[in-house]
């Protein structure tokens, strides 16, 4: 437990995002591709997903529709829209900056200031 | 464009709500299976798995809730959800409920009222067509509103600043439509006033400044709406008909609209006629005589762009001039604009002073039920802080828990704000339908509107508000870890310790708010029973009044005296009648005919010169006696002070003394009127109340009736008989003297009763607000006790079980309370005597340090206090120990 990080807030809209870029998925399914894309290192309550979601499609970022699943259950299915896919390029890049940027700061030797 | 699609949005999620919200269910429940499944092909069984699943996923209801907020639109949904819960909270505990809410309908309904006069009195301007431009002319020192016809018309044509310039008068004639004659009162108007106002004809049409052709030139008359329904019975054929007014034939030509009714707020006129027909009103020939300042109220509408201090400094010009051309008659000529509404500066600053004074105590009231119901919510949050913590610990934000209490306290205060304002409308109803005067037609025009329901509504809201925010910090602190494993009881234990809480400040404030109205409703009491049995030169009692006026029976000349005479020889043969006055007008009944007297020795007799400013009453007789008035020196005035033998007066003390320095002086002394004459005073009566009860002591002259005749006078008739018998013997015995005179009989005390009208209102009004005050005072004081002996019964129980006395429960049980009552008392007590110097511009002889009342409000409040503390009092003392301490 004490390996997996806490989200940075704000984050959990773009790791969701990025899951669904992949392929549309029920929200269940998102929180396993979270975890199988970033190796189990982020600490994710599963309830606090369904917000997020409910977020995204609001913002007219994801497309949600009913569906059957591979355990055939019902499942409700997300996918990602036009909009979705812009924004997560975007965020993709300004996000690689701010973590460039930290990185860098961080790796920083006294004697280079 | 987004505007649009957010509302759609926002509105389609309002109605699909219930399916939205299935939908999420479904969702949420097949993640849990998704889970489930996965677990279960991990090793688990089945329900194990799905148990598992659940715990994992988290708080359901907390991310629903979540998502509803995300979503947005659910504003209404959770508003209505918040109601709904609210409203089962409510019901659940009906005594609080019943409480709070009556306790706001008392307050609200307290200011819904006075905001009705405020708005009717004060706020409101008349119902004529710009209202803001309109001013009335005042002149001299003393804010005079009576002009003479000389004068207006000087000031009419020489401004420069008015439109045009209104005059009127109030008149009272005898007005006779073919069947018996009647008294009935309009004002006599100049030929310009309905167009100066933009009045329109309601039917047939008004008379204009064209139809005046000098004296008695325009025989017209205009009915009021309400008059023309009442006596004419709406008869459209009414225009064109001739009705005789005092004996003269007027000409209807007209109805005035039913939302026109006059210039003047509170007085209703039943007619319209022009004011060059004076003479025949019974006013004598006046118009031509310059200082008979017998016409009041000179108004008109401010030409548009020109501002008070302008129209004033025009009026000034004009005024400069009138002194200048007419000295002796004209002095003080300085103008000053009031509003007409109120009479200006006659009714206006009393009027605006009670209305402030009643506004500010029914704030005062709305504040102590604001304290009360706030403490109330703080002890039921204090009770509820076990169901709070469960709550918070189950999930629920601070945030959703002070929605909640504020929806409860919104629910209270719309509940309590409509019921008080029905209170308020059927109050306001009553109120603009009574005429407090037997004789003038008198209203209070406080029909509730609008603008009441909505100061009513906000005002609810606001005191909702503010007592909603009372228990918020209360919450907002709440520790659920503490209060779920302490129980509530240690909590309580911990907040109502030995310091000052909030709840104690309130009600402290509450109970000085209440001292404060019981100690003014006292002083109002009070001041009124003295103001009854003050001297007031004249006894009431066992007389009755006769008012009449001959010019409405055509009497004129050397036929009034005469016709005088007869009547009081006839009233004074009836059997049982000891004696018979007569008098220009009665001290006290609104009228005061006063004017300027000067020393034997001044010649020039100009304002300027005057030695005082005095009371004239034109008597008969036998009028001191039939009144009751002592005769202190000298002679009473007898049928031989006539025409023929010089001119004499008799005078009060007050005179005497201003005049020549001492009662026993006066007799035989001389002094001038304004027309001259000289008088010799013959002797001096007891001073008394004229113009109002509340007046300082007025210097006053009698003269005869014989050597100055009139037309309307009140005749007293005293006698030890029964009035009823009496009034029948009377009516006969005028009917044989004249069958077409009207006339009007009262006793003399229900004639009074109009005098008191002011002081007695404000006492009505006081002691309403007081007891108001005292039902709060009492609830408040009432929940405290209550609640503390609640709280602590175990604690009584164990004490009672250790062999406590009753006195020692008693004290341990209400010692707070009753602390608090005394702290309150004295701080309210306190401010009543600061504010007593308010109350004294409104109610007569109100004397806050009056040692009867600062008793009677100490008696009041132990009583409120041994009131509200009776209950818990007895409930604390009937604890069984054992039953208590089994119980737990």
């Amino acid at each position: 437990m004490n390996d997996q990080a806490q989200l940075l807030p704000g984050t959990l809209d773009l790791l969701i995002l990025r899951a669904v870029s992949l392929g549309p998925l029920h929200g269940y399914g998102i929180l396993l591709r979270i975890g199988q894309i970033s190796g189990n290192a982020l600490l994710i309550e599963q309830g606090a997903l369904y917000p997020g979601l409910f977020r995204l499609v609001r913002q007219g970022l994801l497309k949600a529709d009913w569906g059957t699943s591979e355990n055939n259950r019902r499942a409700k299915f997300y996918a990602l829209t036009a909009a979705g896919r812009k924004r997560l390029r975007e965020e993709t890049l300004s996000w690689n900056r701010l973590a460039g940027a930290i990185a860098a700061a961080l790796s920083q030797q006294p004697e280079e200031v | 464009m987004r505007l649009l699609a957010y509302l759609r949005f926002r509105i389609a999620a309002l109605f699909q709500r219930s399916s939205l919200r299935a939908d999420l269910d479904e969702e949420l429940l097949s993640h849990v299976q998704h889970r489930a499944d996965d677990l279960e092909r991990s090793g688990l069984p089945r329900p194990e798995a799905e148990r598992r699943a659940r715990i994992e996923f988290g708080g359901r209801e907390k991310y629903k809730e979540e998502i509803h907020h995300t979503m947005g639109g659910n504003f209404f949904g959770t508003l209505w959800q918040d109601v709904r819960i609210s409203l089962r909270v409510l019901r659940k505990s009906p005594g609080f409920t019943i409480a709070a809410v009556l306790t706001l309908a008392l307050a609200i309904g307290a200011n819904a009222v006075v905001f009705g006069l405020l708005d009717a009195l004060i706020l409101r301007p008349l119902n004529v067509p710009n209202p803001q431009t309109l001013y009335t002319v005042e002149h001299g020192p003393d804010k005079s509103q009576s002009e003479s016809y000389l004068d207006y018309l000087d000031l009419r044509d020489r401004n420069r600043t008015f439109e045009s310039m209104i005059l009127y008068n109030i008149i009272e004639v005898g007005f006779d439509t073919g069947g018996s004659p009647s008294r009935s009162m309009g004002y006599e108007v100049s030929g310009n006033y309905f167009d100066a106002l933009r009045i329109q004809p309601y039917l047939g049409r008004f008379f204009h400044g064209a139809d005046e052709h000098g004296p008695n030139s325009a025989p017209y008359i205009v009915l009021s709406y309400p008059n023309w329904h009442s006596r004419f019975h709406d008869d459209r054929n009414v225009v064109g008909r001739v009705i005789q007014v005092d004996k003269h034939p007027f000409t209807v030509i007209g109805v005035a609209p039913p939302s026109f009714n006059g210039t003047l707020l509170f007085f209703f006129p039943d007619f319209w006629a022009p004011v060059v027909n004076h003479e025949q009103f019974g006013g004598g020939n006046v118009l031509n005589i310059r200082n008979e300042q017998e016409f009041i109220m000179a108004f008109g509408h401010l030409k548009p762009g020109v501002t008070p201090a302008q129209a004033i400094a025009d009026l000034n010009t004009v005024g400069a001039w009138l002194e200048k051309t007419y000295p002796k008659t004209d002095a003080h000529m300085t103008f000053a604009l009031a509003r007409p509404s109120l009479a200006g500066d006659l009714l206006g600053p009393p009027v605006r002073g009670f209305v402030a004074a009643l506004t500010l105590l029914s704030a005062l009231i709305l504040l102590a039920a604001c304290a009360n119901l706030g403490s109330l919510f703080a002890a039921r949050a204090a009770d509820r802080s076990r169901e709070i913590a469960l709550r918070l610990a189950l999930g629920s934000s601070r945030r959703r828990i002070l929605r909640a209490v504020f929806t409860e306290a919104l629910l209270v205060s719309v509940a309590g704000g409509t019921l008080g304002l029905l209170g308020s409308i059927a109050l306001l109803r009553a109120l603009s339908v009574w005429h407090p005067s037997p004789r003038y037609p008198i209203v209070v025009p406080v029909a509730p509107d609008a603008s009441v329901y909505w100061a009513a509504l906000l005002l609810a809201l606001a005191s909702g508000f503010l007592f909603g925010v009372v228990p918020v910090r209360q919450i907002l602190r709440t520790n659920a870890y503490e209060v779920v494993k302490a129980g509530s009881a240690g909590v309580v234990a911990g907040s109502s310790g030995r310091r000052i809480t909030l709840r104690d400040v309130l009600l402290v404030l509450q109970i000085a708010i209440c001292a404060v109205l019981v100690t003014s409703s006292l002083v109002a009491v009070r001041g009124l029973l003295q103001s009854m049995h003050s001297n007031l030169g004249f006894d009431p009692q066992n007389a009755m009044v006769l008012a009449s006026d001959l010019s409405m029976g055509g009497y004129a000349g050397e036929n009034v005296p005469a016709m005088q005479r007869r009547m009081i020889n006839a009233l004074q043969a009836i059997p049982g009648v000891t004696s018979v006055g007569l008098i220009d007008e009665l001290p006290l009944d609104g009228g005061a005919p006063n004017e300027d007297v000067f020393t034997d020795e001044t010649t020039e007799l100009v304002p300027s010169k005057a030695a005082a400013h005095t009371m004239n009453y034109k008597i008969s007789p036998d009028y001191f006696h039939a009144a009751g008035t002592t005769l202190l020196r000298g002679r009473d005035l007898t049928w031989h002070d006539d025409k023929n033998s010089p001119a004499v007066a008799v005078v009060n003390e007050e005179f005497a003394r201003k005049m020549f320095g001492s009662v026993d002086n006066a007799i035989g002394r001389f002094f001038k009127p304004e027309i001259g004459t000289r008088l010799q005073v013959v002797g001096v009566v007891e001073n008394g109340k004229y113009w109002q009860m509340t007046e300082d002591q007025k210097p006053a002259i009698f003269t005869s009736c014989l050597q100055s005749p009139m037309n309307a006078t009140s005749m007293v008739v005293r006698s030890d008989r029964d009035p009823q018998q009496l009034a029948v013997d009377i009516r006969t015995v005028l009917r044989q003297q004249d069958r077409g005179l009207p006339f009007e009989l009262l006793t003399w005390p229900d004639q009074l009763g109009w005098a008191l009208v002011p002081s007695r209102v404000a006492t009505v009004a006081l002691g309403v607000l007081g007891i108001m005050g005292s039902i709060l005072a009492i609830t408040g004081i009432f929940g405290l006790a209550a609640c503390s002996v609640s709280r602590r019964l175990r604690e009584i129980g164990i004490r009672m079980a250790l062999g406590a006395q009753r006195r020692e429960v008693l004290r341990a049980a209400l010692g707070r309370a009753i602390k608090l009552l005394v702290v309150g008392s004295v701080a309210g007590l306190l401010l009543g005597v600061l504010a007593g110097r308010l109350l004294a511009f409104l109610v007569y002889q109100a004397n806050p340090r009056d040692p009867l009342v600062l008793t009677g409000v100490v008696i009041a409040m132990a009583l409120l206090g041994l009131v509200a503390t009776w209950i818990p009092a007895q409930r604390a003392l009937s604890v069984n120990p054992l039953v208590l301490l089994r119980e737990e």
